[in-house]
């Protein structure tokens, strides 16, 4: 069949081009996504790997807030500097719980995928408040009012909590029910820092490459 | 050309918007730039912090001013290219108003700190809802002007305009398929690894098919108008246009090399990356012999000569783009500030530059006298060169530096730089890329200066017929 010929109707029929589009547009979508969209998220946790406490998820979702993924990275490439600098290669199933995921696509600042452990509270504390006291050379913007504000000061965190329950995390009625006490007298600076220091915690021992 | 009666007024309301939005969205551009140098300068308020500033910087510049200028070229060049006036006005209009107040409740929320944290697609659940809706209203407006049409064939511009009206649709609903926490925060309906290829399938392909795509149709319709020449190969834009819409879907894995996702998913989105260098060029090949016979006209004419110098940028950013993509490359690119300029080779020397071609050609036909001032026009063109220069250089410069000192080892196989060592080597970098920024908004002043003093010269008895005037 001549394409010139073929191509002379299509231009000529809205309906098919609107058809052709959708259809060429289509098909590298179903071959690269369909494979790994279909199979279920959760079934390969890393060992280790438990869904985010109440704190450290109100810590998670106050990371979201603050677009700290604009400059952060939370995933490490199977190079020997990156493993040097970062620790272990990342898994992809260490982000199971991950919605959204945070790999984020630029590293202004550096990795935060096994950041949990490496420095005290305390250190996160002042770096959080005031960057430049503890890295002189940081660019990283302050973050005074974490610790203005007290925890889920909106009062969602049984919402958000069932609505991932909803989406597979295995979280129980007592642990929805005792979240708002866990996040009692807590500010939004502890959630955060709770937040960090589970990052990358299940790959804990793990044998170097 | 019998049509006397074009629906122009909801072109002109759409291009003063954009042209709004793009100051803005360079202003916080600017602004963050700035906060990498001098990091103080969010002064506490945590609507101005990196983070949110940046996010409402891309927002701006994409939704604000670039999906403005589609809607508004669309709308203009789909009724002359189909002899018929608009399909549905009234539905334009208030396509119009609900996305302009869409970018303004978007870009609030977004200051205050409501983001799914998927790039580009960052406006909440509310939002998503909206732009659903106001893209299906797009769709009825133009493929009913074009169902109406007067002319047999469907022209290529409007080829491309439907691929990134369709394509659009598609990516953004699937990426943004999210479970409602409150009203400000949902739960991706995908986790982990599978949201990541999600995301970079839709963040590719907003690239692709709305800043390449949507712009493309821009130029197929602007370019030939202005340089008053036919399209060189008719052919070769059919062939461009299909290799197009089906090699770019592809390429999206390429934001994932090395990362924590199949081996096989990653070579495929390089493979397909380098492949779609052929249509990426053939379309810069036809659009460069079609004005290759209106070489005159380029020294004088500044609307044509943005149209042109945009077109040379495409070139180098779909050139860019696919060796970036080559895995090995990729290594020393990923997470550096090439990236960034990468983006803004294209974002600014392509998508910024052919829209300003554009709104120097449209503005004095809306406005029915001639551009105020040709001579602010070429200021203006020569500081927008200046500054996507300075600007790619300085990213470059950035990020290989980044690239090779991160993945730099010792004699005894230890990384050789500290972070923060790296990090401070790219003060002079970011100072360089903030003047840039500067020109380059400088620049776009002086446009919207030129074009609100054109509007205002405007024969005002000829321009608003009384019938046609809204009350």
């Amino acid at each position: 069949m001549n394409w010139v010929s073929l191509h002379h109707r299509i231009e000529r029929n809205a309906g098919l081009l609107i058809f052709g589009i959708l259809l060429v547009s289509s098909i590298g979508g179903m071959v690269q996504l369909l494979p790994i969209v279909t199979g279920d998220s959760h079934a390969h946790p890393a060992p280790g790997l438990r869904p985010p406490t109440a704190l450290e998820l109100e810590g998670r979702d106050l990371y979201i807030r603050e677009s700290c993924g604009v400059c952060h990275t939370q995933q490490i490439r199977p190079l020997l500097a990156e493993v040097k600098r970062y620790g272990p290669y990342s898994r992809s199933g260490e982000f199971a719980w991950d919605r959204p995921f945070l790999w984020g696509s630029k590293r202004t600042g550096p990795d935060l995928a096994r950041i949990g452990g490496r420095y005290t509270d305390e250190w996160h504390r002042l770096h959080l408040l005031d960057p430049r006291s503890v890295v002189p050379a940081s660019i990283m913007p302050a973050y005074p009012w974490l610790a203005e504000h007290r925890a889920d000061r909106h009062g969602t965190i049984q919402a958000r909590m069932r609505t991932l329950a909803r989406l597979g995390h295995p979280y129980t009625d007592e642990q929805i029910a005792a979240a708002p006490g866990a996040l009692d007298g807590r500010t939004e600076l502890d959630a955060v820092i709770a937040y960090l220091q589970s990052l990358g915690g299940s790959m804990k021992g793990a044998p170097q490459p | 050309m019998t049509v006397r009666h074009y629906e122009d007024r909801v072109v002109t309301a759409f291009l003063y918007c954009a042209v709004f939005w793009a100051l803005l969205g360079m202003v916080a551009g600017v602004w963050v730039a700035a906060e990498l140098v001098w990091p103080t300068i969010d002064f506490g308020i945590p609507a101005l912090s990196f983070g949110r500033l940046r996010t409402a910087h891309t927002t701006l510049v994409l939704f604000g001013f670039g999906v403005s200028a589609l809607i508004a070229t669309a709308i203009y060049s789909v009724q002359r290219t189909s002899h018929v006036r608009l399909f549905a006005p009234g539905l334009a209009w208030a396509l119009f108003w609900a996305w302009q107040l869409a970018i303004v409740l978007g870009a609030a929320s977004i200051l205050a700190g409501w983001t799914s944290a998927k790039e580009y697609a960052e406006l909440e659940w509310p939002f998503d809802i909206a732009i659903a809706v106001a893209w299906v209203a797009f769709a009825v407006i133009f493929f009913g002007t074009i169902a109406r049409r007067k002319v047999e064939p469907i022209y290529i511009s409007n080829w491309f305009y439907g691929a990134l009206i369709i394509v659009v649709a598609m990516l953004h609903i699937v990426n943004s398929l999210a479970l409602p926490a409150t009203l400000g925060k949902s739960y991706s309906l995908f986790a982990g690894a599978q949201d990541a290829v999600v995301q970079w399938w839709y963040g590719h392909n907003a690239v692709g098919f709305l800043l390449t795509g949507g712009f493309l149709g821009m130029l197929y319709y602007f370019l030939p108008k202005q340089a008053e020449q036919p399209i060189w190969s008719y052919r070769l834009s059919i062939v461009a246009f299909w290799a197009f819409v089906y090699t770019y879907i592809w390429a999206g894995p390429h934001h994932l090399h090395y990362h924590a996702v199949p081996e096989w998913v990653q070579s495929l989105g390089m493979v397909m990356s380098l492949i779609l260098l052929a249509p990426s060029w053939a379309t810069m090949v036809n659009g460069i012999m079609t004005v290759a016979g209106a070489a005159k006209k380029l020294r004088t004419d500044p609307a044509l000569k943005f149209i042109v110098l945009a077109l040379a940028f495409y070139g180098l950013a779909t050139f860019e783009g696919p060796m970036l993509a080559i895995k090995s490359v990729n290594v020393f690119s990923h997470f550096t500030e090439w990236t960034i300029g990468h983006v803004h080779s294209g974002a600014l020397g392509w998508n910024a530059l052919i829209t300003f071609g554009t709104f120097y050609f449209l503005v004095p036909r809306l406005a029915g006298v001639p551009l105020y001032s040709t001579r602010l026009a070429n200021v203006h063109f020569w500081l927008a060169l200046a500054g996507t220069m300075l600007y790619v250089l300085a990213m470059w410069g950035a990020g290989v530096s980044q690239g090779v000192l991160w993945l730099s080892l010792d004699d005894l196989g230890e990384v050789r730089f500290s972070f923060n060592d790296v990090m401070a080597a790219m003060q002079p970098y970011y100072l360089l890329r903030l003047l840039a920024g500067l020109a380059f908004l400088a620049g776009t002043v002086l446009m919207a200066v030129n074009l609100a003093k054109t509007f205002a010269g405007r024969p005002t008895a000829v321009a608003m017929p009384p019938a046609g005037r809204r009350a």
